[in-house]
């Protein structure tokens, strides 16, 4: 079976570049599965969490706003985060949702100052998702 | 021949001047090491966006988009990111003199760091209107957040229609030893200003889809294109400020020490020679007393 070339870059580098064998991405539009021989499209993705499949294997990622172009036998997704599950720490992100949380509540921020702590939220509750969901039971 | 006293005074002034090239050689050196990962771990993403940014050129005449299409051009900003200090070789020089070559009447410049400015400030200037419509600052850990302000800047007057297209110039970072000048022009985006020069690649075989609609994506793409672009220019020119120093102090500091060495030499053989003519004058005298 083809495979797709999944390559996932943010400012900090290359976070992931191999193989899989399908990808579900957070685009604007909802989540979206991608196969091989997919239909060129470029979309724009928000924050939320990425999987990729491989054979019996399962990659969990966090990944920020940024933007996914997809061809039959690649996708290039640029993200200002990518997270791999593990790399999540849990504390440290509901803390941060807590904190952005007051700040949208309470103070006056000015409209740059709101659209960043906004995009902090979103990125936070990201991880969090990822992180509660696939959680060992 | 100097006195050896002078000597001895000007071997001090020269180690002294030796222990702060070298103090600033280190930190240059560590600051380097920290600006040029900043820039290289950006390459991969800027390229990719790049990319896709490249892929959408060829559908320009359909999509309509002002920042894709290219308009007569009345007047021109250029972006300028030198350094705001100086001590770092050549490196602001290469990238003036290239831009005082094509300095025209038509171009207005927009300043980031000191040097940027007051080397703009004292282009010839024909029209009387100012040359410089804006200056930022640098710092050495901008963020994409303070960075994005120029950009906006710059987006703004380019839709107002108060400039028709924006070039950059900044020092591109290549490696520790080499740094090379680069003013390319970045809106409207066309072909020439993304491919640099190299074949551009082969037109993408179906046209693309988007997602949202391909005036949301590239509103929001675009712009985001241009921030980042300009993001990573400055964390380009800094590495480089931070290589091209680090290199300047290190030959200062080794010609320092080669001049402590021939003074040195020089203060030996001085030296040499009081003491033996200061023999001789005591011999001197012993045999005309005897």
């Amino acid at each position: 079976m083809s495979q797709l070339q999944v390559h996932i870059v943010t400012p900090e580098g290359v976070r992931f570049a191999q193989d899989a064998d399908m990808v579900t991405l957070p685009g604007v539009e909802g989540e979206m599965g991608v196969f091989p021989n997919h239909e060129p499209l470029i979309t724009r993705i928000v924050p939320g969490e990425l999987v990729l499949q491989t054979g019996e294997e399962r990659k969990v990622l966090a990944v920020g706003e940024g933007f996914a172009r997809i061809s039959a036998e690649r996708v290039v997704l640029l993200s200002d985060m990518a997270l791999y599950e593990e790399e999540i720490e849990e504390a440290k992100v509901a803390e941060a949702v807590e904190r952005a949380q007051q700040a949208l509540r309470q103070k006056e921020l000015g409209e740059e100052e709101q659209a960043a702590t906004a995009a902090l939220l979103a990125r936070s509750l990201a991880q969090l998702k990822v992180k509660r969901r696939h959680r060992p039971a | 021949m100097a006195s050896t006293r002078e000597i001895r005074r000007r071997i001090r002034s020269v180690k002294n001047t030796a222990q702060i090239t070298k103090a600033m050689q280190m930190v240059a050196a560590s600051k380097m090491r920290r600006a040029q990962l900043r820039a290289l771990e950006g390459r991969p993403y800027h390229k990719l966006l790049e990319e896709i940014a490249q892929s959408l050129v060829p559908q320009a005449g359909q999509l309509r988009h002002p920042l894709l299409n290219p308009r007569p051009v009345r007047r021109r900003a250029v972006l300028v990111i030198a350094t705001d200090k100086g001590l770092c070789g050549s490196l602001n020089t290469n990238l003036f003199r290239e831009l005082f070559r094509r300095h025209g009447n038509d171009r207005v410049y927009v300043s980031v760091g000191r040097k940027a400015r007051s080397f703009l400030a004292s282009l010839p200037n024909s029209t009387g209107a100012t040359l410089l419509a804006a200056d930022f600052e640098l710092r050495d850990n901008l963020t994409f957040r303070e960075s994005k302000r120029i950009s906006r800047f710059l987006l703004d007057k380019f839709s107002s229609g108060e400039i028709d297209a924006i070039e950059i110039a900044h020092s591109h970072f290549v490696n520790a030893l080499v740094q090379t000048t680069e003013i390319r022009p970045l809106i409207p985006l066309a072909p020439e200003s993304l491919s640099q020069g190299q074949p551009a690649a082969a037109a993408p075989e179906v046209p693309d889809n988007f997602e949202p609609s391909p005036e949301e994506l590239l509103d929001a793409l675009l712009p985001f294109f241009v921030d980042w672009n300009i993001y990573q220019a400055i964390l380009d020119s800094l590495a480089s400020e931070h290589s091209a120093r680090m290199i300047a102090m290190k030959n200062a500091t080794e010609n320092a020490k080669q001049l402590v060495g021939d003074l040195t030499l020089e203060y030996n053989r001085a030296r040499q020679e009081g003491i033996t003519r200061e023999i001789l004058e005591i011999a001197t005298a012993q045999i005309a007393l005897e």
